[in-house]
């Protein structure tokens, strides 16, 4: 019960894009067609889960055993990086055709602020052992990949649409992600 | 390019929220009101003028291959700085940006900066550049908390303007992008007219 | 001077050399702000303390003690005292049953069980909406101020005391925001249930 709790929240209640404002950069930059965004959001999940498993532990096992808390923000970062790293070796040798769709995003997950946001709030919340931290992880990285392929959608959709001079392009992005938001809204208070 | 352009540009031309879109995770996540935004927008400025500093002067000794990874542990350094100063002694702004201050590491205005300026320009040029995009991006942040507080509670830097709550909505997540989205419309529109 | 190559053993030093400067750096700003950061820590503490009960004299953070409440949890108790004798204790107390996430309540009491007055500490409930529990924000939390707990009847027998007129209870709910104000009870019967234990 409790995990389920943890994922419905994770997933709609506090949305990680709609509600915390995580991972905005490429909520906006690869969100132009449905099967770019599916890509990203594969390989967030992915990214995501792994760094949170690996801060969670390197959180735990060293820097309150050393007393080097304020470090956090400094060794977070690097491990994020040198795992991104990392996943692209390894997927480049072992299954080349997910490298294929996945790859040209991995590079750009480094910056993804929701990947170290969801690493920080996974060890500050209270009461969130390895194995709620992994489930709480995983489901936000889907919250991200959800919005992020719905909103792609509204935008292909957007194309087509007759849209003011003023508003074109970036205005009307936002303005549709706003509504997604409100929508998303409508979930609070169910977990 | 003269010395005032290098500094100016930050504010209009190339401001990082509403022309390059750059920095959205914290522009929207921590502009509630005027206030919050202008401190968040003061301790970004912080970190981006000292990293563009330390990186302008190293930027020769560091080896091409590893340059990003060498940036990263420059902001990270200056961040944790500003977190701890920040602990400190505004221990109530810290309170409220919370998440969004260790957030700034991954702000991509900074490592843009460092990667795309300071990292090619003498350490004159690359203050200003650090100090002009820093304000155009607190100028920014400011604007935004300014609109969102005024229309969801009423009130700007705290004081009030008018009678009643304002419209909810606009101090959370949905207001948030719209009204930057409004923004964004406004400054392309007053963008245009110059050119013409 | 030319740029330095990307020879493998020029991009081990000079990464080596950076962290290591900047990990110096770290731990001398820790140093430096260390103290001011407790120090911050503890005056917002003892300044939560004073807004709840009567004037006192002593440190009540130093001579805090923990009492367990339902559930394995427990919460925090500060005594108050002026030349020595009791005139307060402030409990730190909580609730999981807000609208997102924990909330912690500092409530204050008389020696002779009367809630003094009560203040938000930590919360994350919705701006403009579940908010308004805080003291400056409306006037719902005063209705606490001076509380009788004691006196009020169980009007349900439900064993809970504490509740919004919704529940059959006598406080005022803030509008649209019922199970924020629901969580403030369940926080304020959780100290008073704790600080039951105090007297006996």
């Amino acid at each position: 019960m409790e995990y389920i709790l943890i994922i419905i929240s994770a997933i709609f209640v506090n949305n990680v894009v709609l509600s915390r404002f995580l991972g905005l950069c490429p909520f906006f930059g690869v969100s132009k067609q449905v099967e770019t965004a599916a890509g990203m959001g594969g390989a967030v999940v992915f990214v995501m889960t792994v760094a949170t498993i690996v801060t969670y532990l390197l959180q735990k096992y060293i820097l309150i055993s050393f007393n080097i808390e304020y470090m956090q923000t400094i060794t977070f970062i690097l491990v994020i990086a040198a795992l991104v790293q990392l996943v692209e070796i390894i997927l480049k040798k072992v299954s080349p055709s997910l490298y294929q769709a996945l790859g040209i995003f991995l590079p750009l997950i480094t910056t993804n602020c929701a990947v170290l946001g969801v690493a920080i709030i996974a060890v500050q919340t209270e009461g969130y052992d390895l194995i709620k931290s992994t489930v709480f992880a995983i489901a936000s990285a889907i919250g991200f990949a959800l919005s992020l392929v719905i909103f792609a959608g509204l935008r292909e959709q957007l194309e087509l649409s007759d849209v003011p001079e003023g508003m074109k392009g970036v205005p009307i992005a936002f303005v549709t992600a706003g509504l997604l938001a409100l929508a998303f809204m409508g979930f609070s208070g169910i977990a | 390019m003269n010395k005032l352009k290098i500094f100016t540009k930050g504010f209009f031309s190339e401001n990082a929220v509403f022309v390059m879109l750059l920095g959205l995770c914290p522009t929207l996540g921590t502009t509630t009101s005027a206030i919050n935004g202008l401190g968040m927008g003061l301790a970004t400025t912080f970190v981006l003028v000292m990293s563009n500093i330390v990186v302008s002067l190293v930027k020769k000794q560091i080896p091409d291959k590893v340059r990003i990874p060498a940036f990263i542990v420059i902001i990270a350094s200056f961040v944790t700085i500003v977190e701890l100063t920040m602990q400190a002694y505004v221990p109530d702004l810290y309170d409220v940006l919370g998440l969004f201050i260790p957030l700034i590491v991954v702000n991509c205005l900074i490592l843009g900066r460092a990667e795309a300026f300071a990292s090619k320009n003498n350490i004159i040029d690359s203050v200003l550049d650090g100090f002009g995009m820093g304000l155009g991006f607190s100028m920014a942040l400011t604007m935004l908390g300014a609109v969102r507080e005024i229309l969801g509670s009423g009130s700007v830097f705290n004081i009030k303007i008018y009678e009643g709550d304002g419209a909810l909505v606009f101090v959370l997540a949905p207001g948030a992008f719209i009204v930057l989205g409004y923004l964004i419309a406004l400054v392309n529109r007053l963008q245009k007219r110059k050119s013409i | 001077m030319a740029q330095r190559e990307s020879t493998f053993v020029n991009m081990v030093v000079v990464l080596f050399l950076i962290s290591a400067i900047a990990a110096t750096a770290l731990a001398f700003v820790y140093q430096a702000t260390k103290d001011p950061i407790q120090k911050s820590k503890f005056e917002k503490k003892k300044q939560a303390i004073k807004n709840v009960v009567n004037d006192f004299d002593n440190n009540p953070i130093e001579e805090m003690f923990k009492i367990p409440v339902e559930g394995g949890d427990s919460v925090e108790c500060y005594p108050a005292k002026k030349d020595g004798k009791i005139v307060g204790y402030a409990v730190k107390t909580f609730s999981k049953k807000g609208f997102s996430g924990l909330i912690t309540v500092m409530v204050g009491f008389d020696p002779d069980g009367h809630i003094h007055k009560t203040a938000v500490l930590e919360h994350h409930e919705t701006p403009g909406l579940g908010d308004k529990m805080q003291r400056n924000k409306s006037n719902f939390s005063k209705q606490f101020d001076n509380m009788d707990v004691p006196d009020i009847p169980d009007k349900d027998n439900d064993g809970i005391i504490i509740e919004v007129k919704k529940d059959n209870g006598t406080v005022d709910a803030i509008t649209a925001a019922t199970i924020t104000s629901r969580a403030f009870c369940d926080a304020a019967e959780r100290a008073y249930n704790a600080f039951k234990k105090i007297k006996k």
